[in-house]
């Protein structure tokens, strides 16, 4: 039992004590999960330690049995890239809690008490490396989400709590077929241990094997991502959902998918990852421009930055499959700067709903006016977004570019237009609400920014600028982890060839 | 063999549930004679479940000395014992939940736990039949009990439509399933599964017969288990059943048939299964998605789970399918695991459902979470449960179906399956939906829950998180009791 086994109990046994508590008194359930989940992102950060001095390996293991038939083990760790995501989840707790402190108003309990249980799923995601445990922890997300979009989203909730779950759920049953499936020929879920079995050649799959297992898998989690076209459910889940349920939906949820590709579907199947590259990037850079083109169009911000997501999210995936290290670092460091500057952003549209109860951008008009810090804490959130430099987005998109370029040239060009494309969408957007004649009712409602909403943007803001001029405080770890992904890749590939050519040989 | 006369005591012991159950369920049928007045007659479903608890150890003792009974018409091993306690498990959350059913419903009488003590007599018996006769004398005795308790409440219409389709259709597969064990005789000269199992080894005159022959009792055991093409009954029966029976109905006979079934065909027709599996794999496969896709039309939430029971007894066939002790072992953790959940969704129906069962549909779900948060809260588990999402039973019992098909190299059933299995979670989802996301749009006081349907409630609740967290608890003892004796 160690840190971090404590770690991914706590959020689930202050989901059960929230539950516990007096139904009436809505400021107790607040104020206690706020500490709860405070106190977990205090603990997460005792992680970091030990994690960074050896970022390549998986640090923090626990490793027990829990089910004897099949063997199906508690196996957790983290490695360099696990950690922040980790990170990114305890973190954004706790602000979606401040977040929604006044924005809900029935129910209250069961929000927040879901925020915990969804936290726990998260942490849980980011830390198995059993097959197994992990799509039990992929599953358990899957609730509370929905309950939040259902229950306190806005007039087509039902629609699309129902539609989130039933394409992930549609894509993690095929998912759960696969690794049932890698159970009977290699008999364990481990995941380290089954690497070691390819590694050593004692589990080994056909070609239509593993192709058909990498594209359950990669199923799954193309889902969840969402990968063009797959992506239909987000805008619907996005709009819909409340603040705090958009803010964790596209900081941490959409992360899952991504995390799932690097961890599990490039390692496991090399082969099929490289020869199934290219239709995956073709539709990765559809998704950003296609992404980036329909945001441009968008009435309503939600949306707006829902598709900017989609676009952002498809450079993720190009440079996951760009496979070499610029590409899986910059694929991981877009993970983590989307989270924060999409987080924010979609904290930030909540803000100006609260104050306006409207989402359409023609509602809006010269909040510059009224609310001067919250146009600047938004201008720099934007520019966050679209990947000016000295900012978080910056360095990710950067480095996928570069990595992309290795490959093919023309995929970085036409993925950078989608860079161009999300500065005329975002600036198009925040020069028609901010700037221009401000409307009797904007002048009306909008406040500035109170304490309370400072305290949730400030931490992002900070990420945002430490992030673009520092990266050095993480691509280490990242690289690291990403590097032993590569080796891995380069030698079962290099291996599968050399069985090929000594049966060749044989013929 | 010589067949002594008078039995030995061991064979007694090996036969004692159903002895107890039988002399139980004959005392009470006198003892309801002397209590005339409506208030002692609490004391009869008292009576009844201390018998069925009774029974219970009476289960473990003849465990305790397992072998063949009464010139091998019956045995007592592990499978028989696991059933056992499966169906006198849901018969016990039936007397449980029948008591204040019974009373709200102006009904109370004895003959209703006496035909539940009946039914479940039959039904233990089904489980340690080792010969096609016993099989359909405990079938028969089961059913014909369950055909009146599924029309228990005279005067109510769909309870009469309910009973008396049971009634018809029910008999019609029993007539498939004799007859075919009377085909079986005739080619093989034995109704003991392990002599006809020999009989096929050392040949029989024509394999066609027996082919034919293993038809009919299929046909017979796919109506007892809701099997397509023979489910249409299944959401009727259920449907107009009082609550509490549709709940056992779907639970205990079900289980106990599948018992059956996996017992004849593996010990006596092991060398058919073969030839068996395209039939079964069809079978399976159009079971769960005829359940599935007709569940999703249903706007009353007795009839829902009638189709989804249907569903369910898809999944379970898959495991039938794959016709090995890991598929056996899975059907039965499903199938105590379904009746447990599916127990306890029917419980809160009979709650939910008010005075003459007037509020079965959707819109009477609407806001239940606000008026009664603990019962949405439960059902939301059992729902979850039947989805199958981790850390329920149902998850784990899906999870052990879907594994021994892939371990029998089924994987196109495994996908179609798991692909099923993510259709249904959208009718379980719109009960959630309307729990969680309508307002109430009822104004009537909410009536306090009676203590059996709580405790029936909370433990089936706390049995499906328990046992998905850790299955190992009966998992264990199903893949010990998988094994067959050939």
């Amino acid at each position: 039992m160690n840190l971090l086994d404590i770690l991914i109990a706590a959020p689930l046994l202050g989901f059960l004590i929230t539950l516990m508590l007096p139904k009436g008194n809505a400021g107790l359930v607040k104020l206690f999960t706020l500490i709860f989940s405070i106190g977990v992102f205090a603990a997460s950060l005792l992680l970091i330690g030990p994690v960074l001095e050896r970022p390549a390996v998986m640090t923090w293991v626990t490793d027990a049995p829990w089910i004897g038939t099949p063997a199906i083990r508690y196996h957790v760790g983290m490695d360099g890239v696990s950690l922040w995501l980790v990170l990114l989840s305890t973190l954004l707790t706790p602000i979606s809690i401040l977040l929604s402190w006044k924005y809900i108003d029935h129910r209250v309990k069961e929000f927040f008490a879901f925020l915990l249980l969804l936290e726990f799923g998260l942490i849980g995601v980011f830390v198995a490396v059993d097959l197994f445990l992990f799509y039990v922890f992929w599953e358990v997300c899957l609730v509370p989400m929905y309950f939040l979009i259902g229950i306190w989203g806005h007039d087509r909730r039902i629609y699309a709590a129902v539609k989130f779950f039933l394409y992930t759920m549609v894509g993690s049953v095929l998912m759960l077929a696969a690794i049932l499936y890698i159970y009977s020929k290699a008999g364990t879920f481990d995941y380290p241990a089954l690497l070691l079995m390819m590694e050593s050649g004692k589990f080994t799959m056909t070609h239509l094997e593993e192709t058909l297992l990498f594209l359950a898998f990669f199923l799954a989690f193309a889902i969840k991502v969402p990968l063009f076209p797959l992506h239909t459910w987000l805008p619907d889940a996005h709009v819909e959902a409340p603040t705090a349920g958009s803010v964790m939906l596209a900081a941490v949820m959409l992360k899952m998918g991504t995390y799932g590709l690097l961890r599990f579907c490039l390692p496991m199947f090399p082969n099929a990852s490289k020869e199934n590259a290219n239709w995956i990037v073709v539709l990765a850079i559809t998704g950003i421009i296609f992404g980036a083109l329909v945001a441009l169009v968008q009435p309503n911000m939600k949306k707006l930055v829902a598709y900017s997501s989609v676009s952002h999210l498809g450079f993720v995936v190009l440079g996951l499959f760009s496979g070499n290290q610029w590409g899986l670092d910059g694929a991981v460091y877009v993970m983590l700067a989307h989270g924060i500057s999409t987080g924010a952003l979609f904290m930030l549209v909540g803000f100006l709903y609260e104050r306006q109860h409207s989402l359409e951008i023609k509602d809006y008009g010269g909040v510059a006016t009224p609310a001067p810090w919250l146009s600047t804490v938004f201008l720099v959130t934007t520019l966050a977004s679209i990947g000016m430099p000295m900012l978080n987005n910056f360095v990710g998109e950067f480095l996928v570019l570069q990595g992309a370029s290795q490959i093919n040239i023309w995929w970085a060009v036409f993925a950078a237009t989608g860079v161009i494309l999300s500065a005329c969408y975002m600036l198009w957007m925040y020069q028609r609400t901010f700037f221009g004649e401000t409307p009797d009712s904007v002048k009306h409602h909008m406040h500035d920014l109170g304490a309370r909403e400072w305290a949730c943007i400030v931490p992002l803001l900070v990420l945002m600028v430490w992030m673009g001029i520092a990266a050095q405080s993480f691509l280490p770890s990242i690289g690291a982890s990403n590097k032993t992904i590569i080796d891995r890749t380069a030698l079962q590939t290099k291996s599968t060839t050399t069985h090929a050519e000594v049966s060749n040989h044989g013929r | 063999m010589d067949a002594k006369f008078f039995p030995q005591t061991a064979e007694l012991l090996r036969f004692l549930p159903e002895i107890i159950l039988t002399i139980a369920g004959t005392l009470l049928l006198v003892l309801e004679g002397f209590k005339k007045d409506e208030d002692s007659r609490s004391v009869i479903s008292t009576l009844a479940a201390i018998s069925i608890g009774l029974a219970m150890y009476g289960t473990v003792v003849a465990y305790d000395s397992p072998g063949l009974a009464f010139s091998n018409m019956l045995v007592s091993d592990g499978f028989a014992a696991f059933f056992r306690l499966v169906v006198l498990g849901v018969g016990l959350l039936t007397v449980l939940c029948s008591t204040s059913y019974l009373e709200r419903e102006k009904s109370n009488s004895g003959e209703f736990y006496v035909l539940l003590l009946f039914s479940l007599a039959g039904q233990c018996l089904m489980a340690a039949a080792n010969e096609l006769i016993m099989v359909f004398i405990g079938l028969e005795v089961s059913s014909i009990a369950s055909y009146i308790l599924a029309g228990y409440i005279r005067d109510d219409k769909r309870g009469n439509e309910s009973s008396l389709k049971y009634f018809l259709l029910g008999s019609f597969a029993t007539a498939f399933l004799l007859y075919g064990v009377a085909w079986v005789y005739g080619m093989t000269g034995s109704t003991n599964l392990q002599e006809i199992r020999v009989a096929l080894d050392k040949g029989v005159p024509s394999m066609t017969m027996v082919s034919a022959a293993v038809g009919l009792m299929l046909v017979g055991f796919a109506f007892k288990i809701s099997a397509a093409p023979f489910q249409v009954w299944a959401p009727d029966v259920y449907q107009g059943a009082p609550a509490p029976v549709s709940g056992f109905l779907s639970a205990g006979p079900k289980a106990v048939a599948f018992a059956v079934m996996i017992r004849v065909f593996q010990t006596a027709f092991g060398s058919l299964m073969p030839k068996l599996e395209p039939v079964l794999w069809v079978m399976a496969l159009a079971t769960m998605t005829i359940g599935n896709f007709a569940a999703m039309w249903q706007n009353n939430i007795k009839r829902m789970l009638g189709y989804s029971s249907i569903a369910h007894a898809g999944y379970v066939l898959v495991a039938v399918t794959s016709n090995s002790a890991t598929g056996t072992a899975a059907a039965m953790f499903y199938l105590a695991a379904y009746g447990m959940m599916n127990y306890g969704a029917f419980a809160i129906v009979t709650h939910v459902a008010g005075k003459g069962e007037e509020h079965v549909t959707l819109d009477h779900m609407k806001g239940l979470s606000q008026r009664q948060p603990a019962v949405a809260a439960l059902l939301t588990v059992f729902l979850l449960s039947l989805i199958g999402v981790p850390l329920t039973a149902g998850f784990f019992g899906k999870f052990y179906i879907f594994k021994s098909a892939i371990d029998s190299h089924m994987y196109w059933l495994t996908a179609l399956g798991l692909l099923n299995s993510a259709v249904a979670a959208y009718y379980y989802l719109r009960v959630l939906v309307v729990m969680y996301m309508h307002e109430s749009e009822s104004t009537e006081p909410v009536e306090a829950i009676p203590g059996g349907l709580k405790i029936t409630m909370w433990l089936t609740a706390a049995m499906t998180l328990v046992l998905g967290v850790f299955p190992g608890l009966v998992l264990d003892f199903a893949t010990k009791f998988a094994v067959l004796n050939k």
